[in-house]
């Protein structure tokens, strides 16, 4: 099929302009500033602070995500129960709500005034203002980009091989371990990508829920913010290394994705 | 021994069966799509609840809805082969088929999957990952890796109908030698008449969840119970109303016109079935001679080739098929629009009641 020339030009044109819109931002991060003087902040105590923080914060939120989403998104990809729908619009809430709402939210529910506040209390878990917060907030942000993939990844593994592994003596618990997670391996690992680059860029839910005290909750977002006035190319380089990694993030996600797509080709 | 009772309803689809199927004996289970097959594997397997029934396994109880008695799939031991195979895609074709191999020690699972695998004639691709296989030898791990844990049932369901037509026949007779090899009740579904005589001591007809008729292939093929599994064995099946003749054998006025007889007796609505091989296609201008009783003029509809043989669909009132080879095809110049005569004898026309 032809497409006429003046069209294709403004298909290329739009594609062009959202490309520049999209990119320009992210090149000017490393170009502002000389690499020499992005490495040089990152020589800061306060960065190395906040870059450890945000590692630490972010794989104990990934595994919580791991450990409590994969049986849960199981039980959503292979039971037919009443009101299911209803269960995953609400598991992927967290995706469309604004991050704001999303720190009031958890506040009014595990703030010390909260629903569960008194008895967060009396099991003396302190979570607002506390390192522990930013994990409960990156988690309430995050699961549902690993649940909606994982939910995927598990329905589209056929019935019959779980099937074929019960007729093989194997019961439903090792067949999960053995057989659906090994065959949604792709699925999972693009979802868990997925949750943890969300968890490295969250913010405003952060900031709200557990405040932003250096070394305790002051994650790499939260000490851009709190720099960016005083200290540019500070900022600027804790930007930097954000961006490296959401980058090798998205491109493992691409990868990992792209092969299961070759691997079905070739069948 | 293997017994099987299940009533169900599946939507607006009712399956109401008994079947009993004796070690050494393979009970193929054939039928059009849709008409309950699959549903009695999988209830036999443990994969699928009836509403009511009772399965039993020699002295086990698999499952008796009445007693509350459900065994997981798990602990029944039946070798299930899936239609689309479920190769375990992570898992290299011998530790496919070391899957189930709870009995045997780790170390020893693979030397006794790669000999499974050699019965098989797959030794060498024992490495292999199920997608670099080729979908003959996909089929032959899923047998493999069914009969692996030495099941006391085998259960398989259209184990042939992935393949493409070039592989199908060869992988057909292989897994019929193979069946015949194993001494445990063994049920095959399948939707072709040919492939449950290949792989079946006994053959069911099922249509809409009930056994129509149960018998040898060459039984049913002879002595159709009715017309639907008449024209399941492939036979040509002719709508008609018989009636005695003087001269001892039976005439049938032909729905859409013509007249045809029969050695055997009925009154009332038939259907008349000849095979296509017992047809005989002759120009309209030749003179009627031999014994062929019954002749048909019509217009040929559709020639086709499938290997070795044509398959000529004629027009004649009712639709007819006749198989010829392809000499007489050219003899005849048989193309659609051609007029043809179908002839056939007496005696190879069975009559039964619609």
């Amino acid at each position: 099929m032809r497409t006429s020339r003046p069209f294709a030009l403004l298909l290329f044109t739009a594609l062009a302009l959202a490309l520049a819109f999209l990119v320009v931002p992210v090149v000017a991060i490393f170009t502002d500033t000389s690499p020499r003087a992005l490495i040089d902040s990152l020589d800061d105590p306060v960065a190395r602070d906040a870059l450890w923080l945000s590692l630490k914060t972010t794989l104990i939120a990934l595994a919580i995500i791991v450990v409590v989403g994969t049986p849960a998104a199981y039980v959503l990809a292979t039971r037919r129960f009443r009101g299911r729908a209803v269960v995953q619009t609400l598991v992927e809430l967290p995706l469309v709500l604004p991050p704001a709402a999303a720190g009031i939210a958890l506040l009014a529910a595990l703030g010390p005034n909260g629903l569960l506040g008194p008895l967060l209390e009396d099991a003396g878990i302190e979570l607002v203002l506390q390192t522990a917060g930013v994990i409960v907030a990156l988690v309430f942000v995050s699961a549902p980009f690993y649940l909606r993939q994982a939910e995927a990844a598990f329905s589209a593994v056929p019935l019959s091989v779980m099937q074929a592994s019960r007729t093989l003596g194997v019961g439903e618990a090792a067949t999960l371990v053995r057989v659906v997670i090994p065959t949604a391996r792709n699925g999972l690992l693009a979802g868990a990508a997925l949750a943890w680059g969300r968890a490295l860029g969250e913010f405003g839910a952060t900031l709200m829920f557990a405040g932003s005290f250096r070394g305790v909750t002051q994650t790499v977002p939260l000490a851009i913010y709190d720099r960016f006035a005083t200290d540019f190319p500070g900022a600027l380089a804790l930007s930097a290394v954000l961006v490296c990694v959401s980058f090798a993030l998205l491109l493992s996600v691409k990868l990992v994705t792209g092969r299961e797509a070759l691997g079905v080709a070739a069948r | 021994m293997l017994r099987v009772d299940a009533r169900t309803t599946l939507g607006a689809f009712a399956l109401d069966v008994g079947l009993a199927v004796a070690p050494g004996e393979r009970l193929a289970l054939a039928g059009p799509s849709g008409a309950g097959k699959s549903t009695v594997l999988r209830i036999v397997g443990g994969l699928l609840r009836p509403s009511h029934g009772v399965v039993r396994c020699g002295e086990r109880v698999w499952l008796d809805t009445a007693a509350g008695v459900d065994v997981a799939p798990e602990r029944r031991g039946c070798g299930f082969v899936f239609q689309d195979y479920a190769l375990f895609g992570h898992l290299r074709a011998w530790q496919n088929v070391a899957y189930g191999m709870r009995d045997v020690p780790r170390r020893e699972r693979r030397a006794r999957a790669v000999e499974l695998l050699d019965r098989f004639g797959l030794a060498d691709r024992a490495d292999a990952r199920p997608a670099t296989l080729s979908g003959g030898e996909r089929q032959r791990v899923a047998v493999a890796r069914a009969l692996a844990r030495r099941p006391s049932v085998l259960l398989l369901d259209e184990p042939l109908s992935a393949l493409d037509a070039r592989t199908r026949a060869a992988a057909g007779r292989e897994l019929a030698m193979v069946l015949r090899d194993t001494s445990v009740p063994t049920i095959v579904v399948t939707h072709d008449f040919h492939e449950a005589a290949l792989l079946g001591t006994r053959v069911a007809v099922i249509d809409a969840g009930r056994v129509i008729q149960e018998g040898r292939a060459d039984e049913l093929a002879a002595q159709p119970a009715s017309a639907f599994v008449a024209d399941f064995t492939g036979a040509v099946v002719l709508a008609g109303v018989a009636a005695p003749a003087p001269d001892g054998l039976t005439r049938v006025a032909l729905e859409g016109g013509g007249e045809i007889v029969s050695v055997d007796a009925a009154a009332g609505p038939v259907a008349a079935t000849v095979f296509p091989w017992e047809i005989v296609l002759e120009d309209p201008s030749a003179v009627a001679g031999g014994s062929a009783r019954n002749r048909l003029a019509g217009e040929v509809t559709a020639v086709t080739d499938v290997g070795g043989r044509v398959r000529v669909a004629i027009a004649a009132g009712q639709p007819l098929v006749a198989e010829v080879t392809a000499t007489a095809v050219r003899d005849l110049a048989l193309a659609p629009g051609a007029r043809v005569v179908a002839s056939w004898k007496a005696a190879a026309t069975r009559l039964v009641d619609r």
